[in-house]
């Protein structure tokens, strides 16, 4: 069994993002074509230059014809991908792969979600044929039980882990305040976390993420030919993919205190990049803050806090934007919602950012300066118990 | 107005094996209904005393399954007392066209070659399916179960009830009661209707329905003690199912019986056709070895059943007595029974309402959806729900055993609570299980408030209606805290 991964073969040259809304006056069409024009016009390149496509929908398209008919592609190779809520990550993991192969040698990704013409609240699957016997719940309600889970074995009263979950909340908000193209850019107060509608459990309306229409767009190369499409390429360090088989859901002994397809994700990602230690080595992530609780689970199963410590990591201001290893500087899911097949591309577009010394002087991190290098990004679809989770570490020099 | 057709069974004692009730089982919904909310809500109707209410996730199969399952712990299913028929009676049922006890056949897996047909949809046909099982050879599951239903401020729905009872019918030294024989008086009269598919049953007349039933109750009663060979000093409980408490409390004051058996309408109401079942579960749970007990029903004429309860019965508990169901249901308020039965429309949360299930998809899975079995690993142990074909870590394929789970508790290793999904009545309170000796499921609790709920907290498994979609009613599982 091996995991290899691609250090430093790959670059990405050049990105693009919308703003991510409920955009009631844009089409998914709308939306991709902002979306990749931004992108083409940062790498500097045609759209007769990219000789194929990877395009990330969940589910508001089907097939590569989407993409093509949308752009008006002249007979390029589309591959739609869909890998729950790591769509857009997965598209831009196997269009590194082709390029990693040799098979081509400038590649695009665009991720597109356009959530708000089904006129219900939350994400919602589209039904598939089954027997009626699956469970209906929201993830609000199965990520909701993580809280109780790990108040009761790390000790931890609910009072703190309330404060933890606000915390993570706030910051994400305070964050997001300082970014033009999130969803939500008003900071908030612990009392209004703690005062919103409960949802599910003990998780307020501002535990979770929101929903919003939105794509984001890479254009990517092989490493060698980076510099010929910007002065600033970003080098793909790792690339990590894992699916759950579900096991989490019916084996007793899992208690819902930790995600292990995630946790086994980081250890592969982290021997892809030459990690040895990943709270002192990356110098910042974007995780999925789906709720408020994963993102606090996230600290523990990408190594950044210890086992039982995160909430006190949390509450100590260590993910904060100024603080040693920040977490969301983009303001997360909670700032951006989630448009399923865009998330993880937009995730790598704050990393490209921050890494290219790109973001507006409020939203700049004090850990690259220090000296750290690697930005990370992690994105998971599913549930406790049965997920998919990405990771991928980025950095802006070859090793 | 005719006396109709008289009819009569022997008893069966002069030509074989001892045959009468093996078995049975009552199913109270948990939830009851204070009637002195409804005047107060509505400006009419109600009263005193309360009503047994079948939950939102609950039907007149989902209901049958349960009485079923109670009466067969109570007999030697796997051996000589298996069902070879399973009738079906209910004045509600779930589906028409389709045969509503082949769900109770498949939740209860009994084996395909075991015929399960429904009776007619009227009150009367529990009767008729109680009489004819009492009255042939081999071994019949008689299952009763109603809803009554009625519009607001009615007597119907004052006065009605929901429950279900059933029976394991047979032969042999394991009778608890033996049928003495009976008789019926056949009557044609308008006395109460309701066309298929509506909520309001009409009546024409209370003092003309009484002044019809105690008669032909009076002629059936003395015709079932010829047949018995018995006098009326002889019987010792009498159990009486009538459309009102007070038709069935004129013709009980009437045959001399020694002691009427309480027909449970002040607390459960008036079951329509799951009541014959439900007064003479509660005939039996009362009665001494040895006592004779006359079954009247009174619907569309009369049928009586007289039997004696034999020493088997001094051994026999049932696995959940009508008493303690009495005591363990919870109250509703009257906002929610409406909104239960449809009465009123609460809005739901916005989601998306659930696709109806794949009638091809569940055919394949009816084990597990039905009869609630995983698998279990034969090799490492491991339980599978649902079931799966290979083994955990991957490594084999079609190594499993079947795991029924159904009649196996659970501990609540974590819960939580829904409100934004979608639900006939949310929120959905929603616990993961692990169940003893193996198998772990998330999965919906129901009959059960909030507050109750703890991780440690100890859970059952019941039958019930998830919901209905495009007219299909998805039965499946769900768990229920195993109180006191």
């Amino acid at each position: 069994m091996a995991s290899h991964g691609i250090r430093d073969q790959v670059a990405i040259v050049g990105m693009g993002c919308t703003n991510f809304i409920e955009n009631w006056g844009a089409s998914l069409d709308d939306l991709m074509i902002d979306a990749a024009n931004e992108a083409y016009a940062s790498a500097g390149v045609n759209k007769d230059d990219v000789d194929a496509y990877w395009f990330g929908t969940a589910q508001s398209a089907m097939s590569g014809i989407a993409l093509a008919r949308a752009l008006q592609l002249q007979n390029k190779p589309v591959t739609r991908v869909e890998n729950y809520c790591a769509t857009g990550s997965e598209a831009l993991r196997q269009a590194s792969y082709a390029l990693a192969s040799g098979a081509y040698d400038l590649c695009m990704v665009v991720g597109a979600e356009k959530v708000k013409d089904t006129g219900f609240q939350g994400l919602n699957a589209n039904p598939i044929p089954n027997d009626g016997t699956a469970r209906t719940l929201t993830a609000a309600a199965m990520f909701s039980m993580i809280v109780p889970a790990y108040g009761n074995k790390y000790g931890v009263d609910e009072d703190t882990m309330r404060a933890a979950l606000s915390h993570i909340a706030v910051k994400n908000h305070y964050n997001g305040a300082r970014n033009s193209r999130a969803q939500f850019r008003k900071e908030i107060t612990v009392e209004t976390v703690e005062k919103a509608p409960k949802m599910a459990g003990t998780l307020g309306l501002f535990d979770c993420a929101g929903v919003a229409d939105g794509s984001a767009a890479a254009i990517v190369c092989r490493a060698e030919d980076a510099h010929k499409y910007t002065d600033k390429p970003i080098y793909v360090k790792a690339l990590s993919f894992i699916a759950g088989n579900g096991g989490g859901l019916t084996d007793p002994t899992y208690d819902y205190t930790t995600f292990p397809e995630i946790a086994a994700c980081a250890v592969d990602a982290y021997a892809q990049a030459g990690v040895t230690n990943a709270r002192e080595q990356v110098a910042m992530a974007e995780v999925h803050d789906c709720f408020t609780p994963t993102e606090l689970l996230l600290m523990e199963d990408l190594q950044f806090s210890a086992r039982g410590t995160a909430w006190r990591d949390v509450l100590d201001g260590v993910f904060d934007l100024d603080g040693e290893l920040p977490v969301n500087p983009d303001g997360g899911l909670k700032s951006f919602g989630h448009p399923t097949g865009a998330s993880g591309l937009r995730m790598m577009f704050e990393a490209f950012l921050q890494l290219r010394g790109e973001v507006p002087e409020e939203r700049k991190i004090h850990s690259l300066a220090e000296g750290r290098k690697l930005a990370l990004t992690h994105n998971l679809g599913g549930y406790p118990g049965e997920m998919v989770s990405f990771i991928s570490l980025l950095g802006a020099e070859l090793d | 107005m005719g006396h109709g057709i008289a009819a009569t069974d022997g008893p069966s004692v002069t030509v074989g094996p001892m045959r009468g009730i093996i078995s049975w089982g009552a199913y109270l919904p948990y939830r009851r209904l204070d009637k002195s909310q409804i005047s107060a809500f509505i400006g009419q109707g109600g009263g005193r005393g309360t009503r047994a209410v079948a939950s939102f996730d609950e039907d007149t199969t989902s209901m049958g399954v349960e009485a079923a399952r109670l009466a067969l712990r109570g007999a030697d299913i796997s051996g000589a007392s298996a069902p070879e028929v399973v009738l079906f009676g209910t004045a509600l049922p779930a589906y028409a066209d389709k045969t509503n006890a082949t769900a109770i056949h498949a939740a209860l897996r009994l084996p395909a070659e075991v015929p399960a047909f429904d009776m007619g949809a009227s009150v009367g046909s529990t009767a008729g399916a109680l009489r004819l099982a009492l009255s042939t050879v081999g071994n019949r599951l008689v299952v009763t179960s109603d809803m009554r239903t009625g519009l607001a401020g009615s007597a119907d729905e004052a006065n009605g009830g929901d429950a279900a009872a059933a029976f394991v019918i047979g032969e042999g030294d394991n009778v608890v009661a033996e049928y003495l024989g009976g008789a019926s008086i056949t009557e044609e009269f308008i006395d109460r209707w309701r066309s298929p598919g509506d909520i309001r049953s009409k009546v024409w007349d209370d003092k003309f329905s009484e002044l019809t039933y105690v008669p032909a109750g009076r002629q059936a009663y003395k015709n079932a003690l010829d047949v018995a060979g018995l006098s009326a000093d002889q019987i010792d409980l009498v159990a009486v199912a009538a459309p009102t408490a007070r038709i069935g409390s004129a013709l009980a004051a009437k045959v001399g019986a020694a002691k009427v058996v309480d027909d449970l309408t002040a607390t459960i109401g008036c079951t329509g056709a799951a009541q014959p079942g439900l007064v003479l579960a509660n005939a039996l749970e009362n009665a001494e070895p040895g006592q004779t007990i006359a079954l009247v029903v009174l619907a569309d004429g009369a049928d009586v059943m007289i039997l004696r309860t034999t020493p088997a019965l001094a051994s026999y508990t049932p696995d959940r007595s009508i008493a303690t169901q009495l005591e363990s249901g919870a109250p509703l308020a009257y906002g929610r029974f409406l909104s239960w039965r449809g009465m009123i429309n609460v809005e739901p949360p916005r989601r998306p309402e659930p696709a109806r299930p794949s009638g091809t998809a569940a055919a394949r899975t009816t084990d597990w959806k039905f009869g609630f079995v995983g698998s279990r690993d034969s090799q490492t142990g491991d339980v599978f729900l649902p079931p799966m074909r290979v083994s955990s870590d991957g490594q084999r394929t079609d190594q499993m055993e079947d795991a029924p789970m159904a009649d196996v508790q659970g501990t609540i290793a974590t819960f939580t609570v829904d409100r934004m999904a979608y639900s006939p009545s949310p929120p959905i309170i929603f616990a993961v299980v692990d169940f003893d000796g193996g198998g772990r499921l998330p999965i919906e609790l129901t009959d059960t408030d909030l507050e109750e709920v703890a991780i440690g907290g100890r859970v059952e498994m019941t039958f019930r209606r998830l919901f209905t979609a495009d007219g299909i009613h998805n039965y499946f599982w769900k768990g229920k805290l195993i109180r006191g």
